[in-house]
């Protein structure tokens, strides 16, 4: 392989493949070092193990490094009597041995990043470790000081010498082209190491292995075809070095960008050739087509990485918090072969990380606290990855205490983000979602681990930034359960393309819901609500955006409507366009410095006719239409209120339906205390609002066909008017949820009615919960908590409404 | 702006110039990537007001910035063909564009900073002037050019 290249590149080159292996080889001693403490009699990964401490032991003495040779020596020692079965495993080795893998991992940074080792002493390590491989069985688990991971010295602590030079002493020692017989060369080095007290293991076992028994000793080493030493490297692993070939991250990008715009083309070559009937292209470009989708295929697999490069770093995650909280967390981890493209790998590993931690602090029990409730002591933590439709479905479930729902309740309350009556009303459903809303922590205290505030808003908002869904399920004692789902690549999207303002726009299909297309014969129309349209599909009511408005151009005006309805942050709405046309594969490219931070674009694309299209983000579009604009409008969607969606979509809360000004409004039955009539005398004047006394106390009053009206003004002074005219004034006595009492003054009480849909936020107006659907008229559910307003400044609201009961 | 007369010699270079409502402007050669004739283009809503639209050139998606509206002019209308002058930033290719294209001029003198009397968006685009046999050639400072206000 790389062995043939020309002589002046090898050492450096032999250098960095002893890195990329030696990390990978760190990951993946962590990972068996960690399955070794569950199952300690695992013969065939001690010996593993044993294999890659071995091979960087090997290497490093080879390549001239000291310090690592010599501690790789220490801990090979130990394990290779562990192996043998002289030793036991005991935690104090198995936390000797953690602890020497950090300290591989820190000398093997320092390489990277100084191409040399640094003066270090690594005696401490070195002294414990020879210790621990001197004892016998019946002393094992002794009171040999035990540095804990944590107390190892990391890589910033390590002094640069000046001094080290000669550390490398490469190129030489390496002919490379000849057929070198490598594995003698270091086992020769092994041999002449530091004294070991257990070298038992053969060296040279180096060769192409088979993961069956041990090799044998008098099997002569056989120089392997591929002479480079660092083939012997790669060998620790079987079978690998010959099947693959290492590739520049960089060039892959090159090519998937390249790729991207043979995409175009081809698009472009196809419109071309459709348009003409009898072309003698048209076969020719049927194999283009065919080819380049292929090629499109592959290449995009050359990107792909399976999962485990981010979950690789868990089981060591989870086994240092487990140790750090008291717990005993088992860690299983399934489908770890699952592909993804490597930006997606990126973008999901803190993410990902983030929900292992809170799993581990927050969801797993105390042992005894697990045992208590009838569990075993250890915690298990499963993880699962698996294709589904075209997406990457990621699992992590644990058997923990699952989620307090009370104390989210109560949590979400006392962070004022929601009311309280309006808490107790969310379903447990509604209330798990609360754990999105930025700034929500239960973690009654702030830990080291988690709890720090930042939590699962941002994961939410990483996992949706690549067009993700994150879902959480959780029951009392069961344990939680988070599911992920994300696309497998970024750059090539499925989208819909669509007409607005006589531009095309690209929306793409993961927000996608439905298409619906209104015309005269479908009988069915837009309707709006407060001036806002909306559009019943299936008995709700959905809002509307003008897309076209949204863009900033006049408001579309065509004979049909065609609505696109897409969801964002789970909340669907209906984006009204000029025209729907195909969905197509589109590349995606970034936006230009010039338009970066325009919420409601994602990208740009090129279509197959050449031209240039912007690439629509939904969730911005949402924003920036109001749909989501705060943590408890976004909850408002289906958590408006006390009122609970049955499976059936409607539902039973009761309202009470009154008229005012010519409208039917609803007010939420709970909230309303009483209905009296009030003589106009009694209303008094105090400060800027209207008043009366009630049960010795002064109730303020609030007319809502200021409401109605749409306007200050005009309702208040066609209501002080009214108020004039009539006798006595209609007013609902209601509670809010901080415990004040308000009277609304109304025209006449209608009814209380129980079944009604759900209310929809559309493009909310103040004072409104939402619309809803009441006994066939689309009705206002008034939003008590909204009136008036309890805390100091916000009486100005309500006298402010009014200004018509001053004139 | 505060470029002193010393400058002189360090501006010295060629520029490609071009005219703006019949002004001479010009900047530095090696900012320009290439010169097209006017593109279709794709408007892009909600962005600043001197981005007139997008270009496909070659693939490369292109920002036409409209340089009459960063001067604080009337922009042309589509049908008057705006040419593009393309540059290579580091946020991408962007298109300048210009009522026409001039010459590339091989200036080594005449060099002065903008009077201090500038006012509106020259003030801080205009680089420098160069005096020339029949008019004075205003030397754009390209990075001020393309940094568009929202």
């Amino acid at each position: 392989m790389d062995g043939t290249e020309p002589e002046e590149g090898i050492d450096n080159e032999i250098l960095q493949e002893f890195l990329v292996e030696s990390f990978e080889n760190m990951a993946q001693l962590d990972l068996d070092l960690v399955a070794l403490e569950e199952a300690p009699d695992d013969a065939e990964r001690l010996r593993s193990v044993f294999r890659t401490v071995h091979t960087i032991k090997g290497v490093s003495g080879f390549l001239g490094f000291e310090a690592l040779e010599k501690v790789a020596h220490a801990g090979e020692s130990l394990l290779a009597r562990v192996r043998d079965g002289e030793l036991a495993l005991t935690p104090p080795r198995s936390s000797a041995l953690f602890a020497l893998v950090d300290v591989l991992k820190a000398i093997l940074t320092h390489i990277e990043g100084a191409g040399r080792e640094g003066e270090r002493d690594d005696s401490e390590l070195i002294a414990l470790l020879e210790t621990l491989s001197c004892e016998d069985n019946a002393r094992a688990p002794g009171p040999a000081p035990v540095p804990v991971p944590e107390a190892v010295p990391v890589p910033e602590a390590v002094p640069v010498a000046e001094t080290v030079p000669e550390a490398v002493p490469v190129p030489e020692a390496v002919p490379v082209p000849e057929a070198v017989p490598v594995p003698e060369a270091a086992a020769g080095a092994l041999r002449s190491g530091t004294a070991g007290t257990a070298w038992t293991a053969p060296a040279w076992h180096l060769g192409p292995e088979t993961p069956g028994p041990e090799p044998v000793a008098s099997t002569p080493p056989q120089p392997t075809p591929a002479p480079a030493p660092v083939a012997s490297v790669a060998e620790a692993r079987p079978g690998v070095a010959d099947a693959h070939v290492r590739v520049d991250v960089g060039v892959l990008d090159e090519m998937m960008d390249l790729v991207g715009e043979l995409v175009l083309a081809r698009n472009q070559i196809l419109q071309h050739v459709s348009s003409q009937s009898d072309s003698p292209l048209t076969a020719p470009t049927q194999r283009l087509n065919l080819i380049t989708s292929e090629l499109q295929e592959r290449v995009m697999k050359t990107r792909m990485q399976p999962i485990l490069n981010v979950w690789s770093l868990f089981p060591r995650t989870v086994r240092d918090l487990a140790v750090a909280c008291g717990k005993q967390v088992r860690l299983e981890l399934e489908g770890q072969d699952t592909e993804l493209d490597r930006t997606i790998i990126e973008a999901i590993r803190d993410p990902l990380t983030h929900l292992v931690r809170n799993s581990v602090d927050h969801g797993i029990e105390l042992p005894e606290d697990r045992v208590a409730a009838g569990k075993p002591a250890q915690g298990r933590l499963l993880l699962r990855a698996f294709h589904e439709g075209g997406r990457v479905n990621i699992e992590m479930i644990d058997d923990g205490a699952g989620i307090d729902i009370e104390r989210v309740r109560r949590t979400a309350v006392e962070r004022r983000l929601v009311g309280a009556d309006k808490a107790a009303a969310l379903t447990d459903r509604e209330v798990v979602d609360l754990l999105f809303v930025p700034g929500f922590s239960t973690a009654p205290a702030v830990t080291n681990i988690s709890g720090r505030g930042v939590g699962m808003d941002v994961v939410k908002t990483n996992i949706e930034k690549i067009g993700g869904v994150i879902d959480i399920t959780t029951g009392p004692g069961q344990g939680t359960s988070v599911t992920i789902k994300i696309p497998l690549t970024l750059a090539i999207i499925p989208a819909l393309l669509v007409t607005s303002g006589g531009q095309r726009y690209a929306l793409p299909q993961v927000n996608l819901l439905e298409l619906v297309r209104l015309d005269e014969s479908t009988g069915s129309h837009v309707e709006y609500v407060g001036g806002v349209p909306v559009y019943r599909l299936r008995g709700r009511l959905l809002p509307l955006v003008d897309l076209a408005e949204q863009l900033g151009g006049p408001p579309t005006t065509a004979a049909e409507t065609t609505i696109v309805v897409v969801q964002s942050d789970g909340q669907a709405f209906g984006l009204i366009v000029d025209d729907v046309h195909d969905t197509e594969e589109i590349v995606v490219k970034p936006l230009g410095e010039q338009l970066k931070g325009i919420p409601a674009l994602a990208g740009v694309t090129i279509m197959g006719d050449g031209r240039v299209a912007l690439i629509l983000d939904v969730t911005g579009l949402a924003h920036q239409a109001g749909l989501t604009a705060g943590a408890e409008q976004a909850l408002g969607a289906s958590a408006a209120g006390p009122v609970e969606a049955q499976a059936d979509g409607t539902t039973v809360e009761p309202l009470l339906l009154v008229m005012v000004g010519g409208s039917q409004l609803a007010l939420p039955q709970v909230n309303v205390d009483r209905i009296e009539e009030v003589p106009a005398s009694a209303v008094e004047r105090a400060g800027d609002y209207d008043a009366v006394q009630y049960r010795g106390t002064i109730m303020p009053l609030v007319h809502l066909s200021d409401y109605v009206a749409g306007g200050a003004g005009s309702g208040a002074v066609a209501a002080a008017a009214a108020a004039a005219a009539a006798a006595s004034l209609q007013v609902v006595v209601v509670n809010k949820s901080a415990g004040q009492r308000l009277g609304l003054v109304v025209d006449n009480v209608v009814d209380i009615v129980e079944g009604y849909s759900a209310p929809v936020r559309s493009t909310a107006r103040h004072g409104t919960l939402g619309s809803a659907i009441v006994a066939g008229h689309i009705t206002d559910v008034v939003d008590i908590d909204a009136l008036g307003g309890s805390q100091g400044g916000r009486w100005g609201t309500v006298g402010s409404l009014q200004p018509g009961a001053a004139a | 702006m505060s470029t002193k007369t010393t400058a002189a010699e360090t501006m010295a270079g060629q520029y490609c110039t071009f005219f703006i409502d019949a002004k001479l402007y010009g900047i530095d050669v090696n900012e320009v990537q290439e010169v097209i004739v006017h593109q279709e283009m794709t408007p892009a809503p909600l962005a600043p007001p001197a981005v007139r639209g997008l270009i496909n050139l070659r693939g490369q998606v292109v920002i036409a910035i409209d340089l009459r509206t960063v001067l604080g002019l009337a922009s042309l209308a589509d049908a008057e063909l705006a040419t593009n002058i393309v540059i290579g930033s580091d946020g991408g290719a962007v298109s300048l564009l210009v009522d026409e294209i001039g010459d590339v001029l091989d200036l080594d003198s005449g060099f002065e900073p903008p009077p201090r009397t500038l006012k509106g968006p020259h003030r801080h685009l205009v680089r420098a002037v160069c005096r020339l046999p029949d008019c004075v050639l205003h030397i754009l400072d390209v990075n001020a050019a393309i940094a568009v206000q929202r």
